[in-house]
This record gives structure tokens, C-alpha cells and sequence, in this order.
């Protein structure tokens, strides 16, 4: 295999190029999560006809047709259950899931909680803006408390979800949040991700200047983007300020989204199990048909 | 050097905000969506930090390093950046 190393073999070898450039808006941040999902695949060297991306509806979810590999373009919220069916079908697939945040924590909520709980062997990237970005800015379940959309106009009182809390209470084994700005601990986490057995969940936090950040008042691209960068902080950072930080440094950082890996855990995924199942099964069967001659 | 891919450029200016050390500006030909792509700044301060390239949401922007030895190796991915938070120049 030729080791890539520029960005235009990289796009020469994952993109279908056809499609390109994207429907994305002009600063929307699904391109970047799509690049750094690229440089993980290729720095693992995975083969890519042994990779099939699934998706649900969104502008997220329209991520794998700019993939040069097979994937699966499904109903809204129902990616999760495609991507099972694919596994069941032949497990030495891997199969990564891009998905919105209203995809994947609303209308696609159950299917979620149930292949992390069971610890389906999938990759879920789910991007998370906020917003149901492609139907032009309706809430979604994940938008922070005062988020103005279109079915919110004066805000939102709602609590929002984490969908990375929900997926470390459920036993994922993989579970981690990052933003698109910073570009060396997302692609390394993908590759966590992807290596793992079981369900791994990464959230990203994406920009979505149209339908989310002009509504909301976050200025410009640089300055919507600028926003991500306050108003988060790494999980280490966070612990340490709330541990020995002062009054005043804790009630900076005590609203800020927390970065980071969540959980990263070996329980066996569901596949290793049920072939285990199935060998157990085979072996009885064949003591009692010895039993029997 | 940097490549870019100019009709896949929208033109949000990332690239050119989030240089660390402020080596890029807008060329001054329009692409057919009447934007203008970036391009280095004429006294080419680039480190090859290669975060242009990166967090380019439309994948437009190759970095190519000129230093000859650089070829050889793996282009170097690490900025000087810190993680999150904070003001980036
Ligand atoms: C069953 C069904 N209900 C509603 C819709 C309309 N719809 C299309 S995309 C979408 C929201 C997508 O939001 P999200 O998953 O956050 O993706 P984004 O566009 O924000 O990336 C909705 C409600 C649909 N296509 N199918
Ligand atoms: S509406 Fe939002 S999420 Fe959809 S492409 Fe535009 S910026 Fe991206
Ligand atoms: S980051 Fe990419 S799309 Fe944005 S201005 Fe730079 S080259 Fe163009
Ligand atoms: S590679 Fe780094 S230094 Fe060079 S233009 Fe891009 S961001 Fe600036
Ligand atoms: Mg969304």
C-alpha cells in the first residue's frame, strides 16, 4: 500500500470525486469532521472494501456519498439498525455511522440507546449542530438551553440531551466528544474508535453557521467558530479546575461543554459474543450426537 | 507551497484566520463562484503546520512542504497550538 501524505492523495484515494464540491453551506463543520475521518482510515491502513458507511437523513447524513466506498444512505433516525443488519450479515466488516444530532438522539433515539446497550460493533459519529440543520432549523433535542430555532423563536426551555452521558450510562465501550477546530485529538480518537470491538460513540461539536449560529446570533464564520473554542474545555482541564481550582475559575468553566474521551472500556462486543454463543451451541451438539452413535 | 482546489473553495476564510502565524491572504482572482481562495502571503512565512489543510471544511487546501529533506519524512502533523479554549493568534 502507498503511504499517503498529502491531503490530495488523501482526497484522490477516499473521495468520489464526482460529487465534489459539497451541498454544504459556506463554514459548516461536516467537511471537517468527514477529513479527519479520512486520516484515521488511512493511518490505520484499513481496507476500504472491507468499510461500509451507513446514515440516516441530514445534511450529516449525506456524508457517505462523498465517500468512495459502499454505504448506505437509509431513513431518517434508522441508520443504527441498517448498520446492525450489515454487521450481522458479515461481521468482519466494520462500519462507521454518520449521523445528525437530530438523526441519532431524536427521531433515531431508540435504535441508538439499544445498539450501544447491547455493544453492537459499530463506529457512530454523530455530528452534532445543535439544530436540524437540512429542513432549515428546527430545535433539536441537543440544543443548548436558549437556543432560538425555528419551532423555539424565543428560546429553547428544554433540557438539552447528552448523548454522550446516555451512551457511558448504557456500557458503550468507546464513548468521546471533540470539536472541529483542533484537528490531532479527534483524528486519534477516531482511530480509537474504529479499533475498538463494540459500540464506539464519537460526538462532534460541528458549526452550523446557516440554520443554527445566524439564528442564534453567533456572528460570522470566524466568530461562530471562535464560539466552539470558549465555550468548551477538555475534560482534564475541567476536573482539575473543579477539584482545585478557585471559586472564580470554577464558575468559569463550571457551563462549558466538556471535550474528551468519556469512557473507553473492554466489555465484549455483541458479535464476539454471539459467536461464542454459536460455538457453544455447535459443541453440544456435536457431544450429544456422539452420545447418541 | 499549498495547492487549492479553488472551485471547492466556498470562501469562509478558516484558512486564513486560523494560520498560526498569519501566512496566508486572499488572491486576488475571483473563482466561478465569485470568491476569492486563499493564497501564501508573498513573503512565504509558512511552517507547514499543515492546519489550513486540515480544518478546511470543503477538503480544498493541499500543503506541500519545499524543504527538500521534508519530503522524505512524513509530513510533521503537529501545531503549536493548544488543544481548546483560548484565542488562537
Ligand atoms: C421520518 C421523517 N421525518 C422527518 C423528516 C424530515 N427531516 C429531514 S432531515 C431532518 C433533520 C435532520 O437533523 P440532523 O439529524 O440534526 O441533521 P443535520 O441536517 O442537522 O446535519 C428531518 C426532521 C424525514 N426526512 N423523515
Ligand atoms: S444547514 Fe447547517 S448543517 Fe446543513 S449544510 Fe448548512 S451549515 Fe451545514
Ligand atoms: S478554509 Fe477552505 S473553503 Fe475556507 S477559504 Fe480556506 S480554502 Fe476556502
Ligand atoms: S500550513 Fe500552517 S503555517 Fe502554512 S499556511 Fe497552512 S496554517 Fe499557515
Ligand atoms: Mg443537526
Amino acid at each position: 500500500m502507498v503511504e499517503i501524505k498529502t491531503a490530495d492523495e488523501l482526497n484522490k484515494k477516499f473521495l468520489r470525486e464526482g460529487m465534489w464540491p459539497t451541498i454544504f453551506c459556506n463554514g459548516c463543520g461536516h467537511g471537517v469532521v468527514l477529513e479527519y475521518t479520512f486520516w484515521a482510515l488511512e493511518e490505520l491502513g484499513l481496507d476500504m472494501d472491507k468499510v461500509i458507511f451507513a446514515s440516516g437523513i441530514g445534511c450529516s447524513s449525506r456524508l457517505p456519498g462523498y465517500i468512495n466506498a459502499d454505504g448506505l444512505h437509509t431513513t431518517h433516525g434508522r441508520a443504527i439498525a441498517f448498520a446492525t443488519g450489515i454487521k450481522a450479515a458479515d461481521p468482519d466488516f466494520h462500519i462507521i455511522v454518520f449521523t445528525g444530532d437530530g438523526d441519532c438522539a431524536g427521531i433515531g433515539g431508540n435504535h441508538f440507546i439499544h445498539a450501544a446497550r447491547r455493544n453492537i460493533d459499530m463506529t457512530v459519529i454523530m455530528i452534532n449542530n445543535f439544530i436540524y440543520g437540512m429542513t432549515g432549523g428546527q430545535l433539536a433535542p441537543t440544543a443548548p438551553l436558549g437556543s432560538v430555532a425555528t419551532t423555539a423563536p424565543y428560546g429553547n426551555i428544554e433540557h438539552p440531551f447528552d448523548i454522550c452521558d446516555l451512551a457511558c450510562a448504557l456500557g458503550a465501550n468507546y464513548v468521546a466528544r471533540w470539536g472541529v477546530s483542533h484537528p490531532y485529538q479527534p483524528i486519534k480518537s477516531i482511530k480509537e474508535g474504529l479499533q475498538k470491538k463494540g459500540f464506539s460513540l464519537l460526538e462532534f461539536l460541528a458549526p452550523c453557521p446557516t440554520a443554527y449560529g445566524r439564528r442564534n446570533k453567533l456572528g460570522d464564520i470566524k466568530k461562530h467558530w471562535a464560539w466552539y473554542d470558549d465555550n468548551t474545555i477538555l475534560i482534564e482541564d475541567y476536573e482539575k479546575i473543579m477539584t482545585y481550582g478557585s471559586e472564580e475559575e470554577k464558575e468559569q468553566v463550571k457551563d462549558k461543554i466538556q471535550l474528551g474521551v468519556f469512557q473507553d472500556i473492554q466489555k465484549p462486543g455483541f458479535f464476539e459474543s454471539y459467536e461464542k454463543l454459536v460455538d457453544r451451541l455447535k459443541e453440544k451438539e456435536a457431544k450429544t450426537k456422539e452420545g447418541k452413535k | 507551497m499549498i495547492e487549492v482546489r479553488e472551485d471547492w473553495c466556498k470562501g469562509c476564510n478558516l484558512c486564513i484566520e486560523r494560520c498560526p502565524i498569519d501566512a496566508l491572504e486572499e488572491s486576488d482572482v475571483l473563482n466561478r463562484r465569485g470568491i476569492r481562495p486563499p493564497r501564501l502571503k508573498k513573503e512565504n512565512e509558512c511552517n507547514y503546520c499543515r492546519l489550513c489543510e486540515l480544518i478546511c471544511p470543503d477538503l480544498a487546501i493541499t500543503v506541500i512542504s519545499d524543504d527538500p529533506d521534508e519530503e522524505e519524512k512524513k509530513p510533521v502533523k503537529k501545531t503549536l497550538l493548544t488543544p481548546v479554549g483560548g484565542k488562537i493568534k
